[in-house]
């Protein structure tokens, strides 16, 4: 029961943040991002120019079907709404070397309600089964 | 008694026969199956063999031997094949081929006189997983290079061959498969998950069988290869479904069952090289995450070698993690279980192995969420190069051109967690049965806490890598 109130306190925490517009500069150089993770709140409008320091690389947002492509001395630009909320991957969209499938960063999209429904669903298994034990 | 039901709702002794039916009895009595598979499966490793040497230091993402081998052979082994149908890898893997066929000068039909090749048994202190877990060890040190470039790829996948090949000439039947394979290993320990088992059907029959052909051979097959008793399989772990006990028996007596998921982890008693094999496959599975699913770039770096030190450092917190960490909390769980329980003459050492089959539920789901987060992004580049599997620009089934796109990778997080949440059920599911057959009466449930508390740490920790 307590568990239960937690979640629904966790959920209920959804829309209380203060959209913003955020302006986000992403480096991109094989085989990673700087910065590799963008936390945002739901409903933000984000705007994420993506520079490339040596090939050309892409960012490839989960989820939000988001794709941009720069290279050196040409920039990406792409703008969209954080509606979805949870973590996201993004991913380089461009063959850009070996490690490329694994070029990844992360967006997380504030609050993130899967983390807070695997999380309280074991601890709600742990407790059912210690409370089985106990009875 | 109360029935004894898996989650509490199927009960484990409940058993569906798959082979009651004759026309598919009669085509797995055939000497063709599963040869023709393993024929089939042989052609591809020759076409991923050739395509991965020409590919030679190529980004590995276009080329058809890596993405054949690392995105769809992988992914299906971990997500469909190991859980679901246990060793049926095992059972049309093309490695043996060539070496079983020298073995018995034979390649479908049955050579009665004597094998080839020296025929020699593996030494009795090696019956074991330890090698298996050295060996699949050291092929994770480097899986920043094959699992990404083409000549790593053909370099791995011919030696595996070579090593095979040499093997079945030197040791008798599929010892390269039971005691050497680098991915045999986790496929004999994951396997006990499965929903599927070949077992005897009536045991009266086997008692009067004196001559045990299943075992010994007999003109219509081959005595087991994996050299276990199929007259009295207790559990999935070395049961390669080679299906020659189905060939060799006269009464047909053998029988491919469905059955619950996860039974044989109630009746297994583990082994130290077992419960360290559950141990490096949760410590490799931490190590692969973060190295490849994580935005770490210096992860990525230090696994390619860049710089050295970072590799070193990399290999050495892996085993750290693998060898010593994990089981050290395992180790402390089950000292905790066992004075918790009060059953103070419980050997600390039997808990320990026992209970840590635990780890088998949710590492083979922590596995699976791993390899589906290699599918659903890369699985287009394997639509791609079917298409042109030597990169000489042919279109072959007109896919060629079909651009990278991830499919539903938006959900990609959402299933990782489900799959390891369901893993987990399964843990706690089997601890709770294992402690009760570990512990006596009411000390069982006492004696499981730790044990619970030290599993839902473990998957927390794997959910909070998944999703956040």
């Amino acid at each position: 029961m307590i568990l239960f109130v937690l979640s629904i306190i966790s959920f209920a925490r959804e829309g209380t943040f203060e959209n913003q517009e955020r302006r986000i500069d992403v480096v991109a150089r094989r085989f990673y991002y700087s910065p590799d993770t963008i936390v945002v709140n739901r409903g933000d409008r984000v705007i994420l120019r993506l520079i490339s320091e040596d090939v050309q690389h892409g960012l490839y947002i989960d989820g939000y079907d988001l794709n941009v492509t720069a290279y050196p001395g040409s920039d990406g630009r792409v703008s969209f709404v954080a509606d979805r909320t949870g973590k996201f991957t993004f991913r380089c969209s461009v063959t850009c070397g070996m490690h490329h499938p694994y070029m990844v960063g992360y967006l997380k999209v504030l609050p993130n309600k899967y983390f807070y429904i695997s999380l309280w669903t074991v601890l709600a298994i742990l407790a059912a089964l210690l409370l089985r034990i106990s009875l | 008694m109360r029935e004894d039901r898996i989650l509490g709702i199927i009960p484990s002794d409940w058993r569906f026969e798959l082979t009651k039916f004759s026309y598919v009895r009669a085509f797995l009595k055939s000497r063709w199956i599963p040869f023709v598979f393993i024929l089939l499966n042989a052609s591809f490793l020759t076409l991923i063999l050739y395509s991965s040497f020409r590919g030679g230091f190529s980004a590995g993402n276009y080329n058809f031997g890596v993405s054949m081998t690392w995105v769809l052979w992988w992914s299906v082994l971990m997500i469909l094949m190991v859980p679901f149908f246990s060793r049926l890898w095992c059972s049309i893997c093309p490695f043996p081929l060539f070496g079983e066929w020298l073995q018995r000068g034979r390649l479908i039909t049955v050579r009665e006189s004597p094998f080839l090749g020296l025929n020699k048994p593996w030494p009795k202190g090696l019956r074991n997983m330890w090698l298996m877990n050295g060996v699949f060890l050291s092929v994770t040190f480097l899986a920043g290079l094959f699992t990404v470039r083409p000549f790593e790829t053909f370099l791995i996948l011919g030696l595996m061959f070579i090593a095979a090949t040499i093997s079945m000439l030197v040791w008798q039947r599929r010892t390269f498969c039971l005691y050497i394979c680098p991915v045999s290993g986790f496929q004999g320990l994951y396997s006990n998950l499965a929903i599927i088992e070949i077992r005897r059907k009536d045991p009266e029959i086997c008692k009067n069988h004196k001559t045990k052909t299943c075992f010994s051979g007999n003109r219509d097959g081959y005595g087991c290869p994996w050299m276990i008793t199929p007259y009295d399989i207790r559990d999935n772990t070395n049961c390669g479904l080679c299906l020659e006990c189905f060939k060799t028996c006269p009464f047909d007596n053998m029988a491919i069952y469905l059955r619950p998921p996860g039974v044989d982890l109630l009746n297994k008693d583990m082994g130290m090289d077992e419960a360290w094999k559950a141990f490096i496959m949760l410590g490799t599975f931490f190590t692969f995450y973060e190295s490849f699913q994580s935005p770490h770039g210096f992860l990525k770096d230090w696994f390619r070698g860049e710089p050295l030190s970072g590799y070193f450092i990399l290999i050495l917190v892996h085993l750290f993690l693998s060898l010593i960490l994990l089981p050290l909390l395992h180790l402390t769980a089950s000292y905790l279980s066992k004075v918790i329980s009060g059953d103070r003459d419980k050997n600390l050492r039997r808990i320990f192995a026992n209970t840590s089959i635990m780890l088998v539920p949710v590492g083979s789901a922590a596995w699976a969420a791993f390899s589906l987060g290699i599918i659903m992004p890369n699985g287009s580049y394997v639509i791609q190069v079917i298409s042109d599997p030597f990169g000489l620009g042919w279109n072959l089934l007109g896919t060629s051109d079909i651009p990278w796109r991830p499919c539903l990778s938006g959900l990609i997080h959402p299933l990782q967690s489900l799959i390891v949440t369901i893993g987990f059920i399964f843990s706690i599911d089997t601890g709770y049965r294992i402690s009760q057959k570990t512990f006596s009466g009411d000390s069982a449930a006492k004696g499981f806490i730790p044990l619970a508390i030290y599993n839902s740490l473990i998957t927390m920790i794997i959910l909070i890598l998944i999703t956040i």
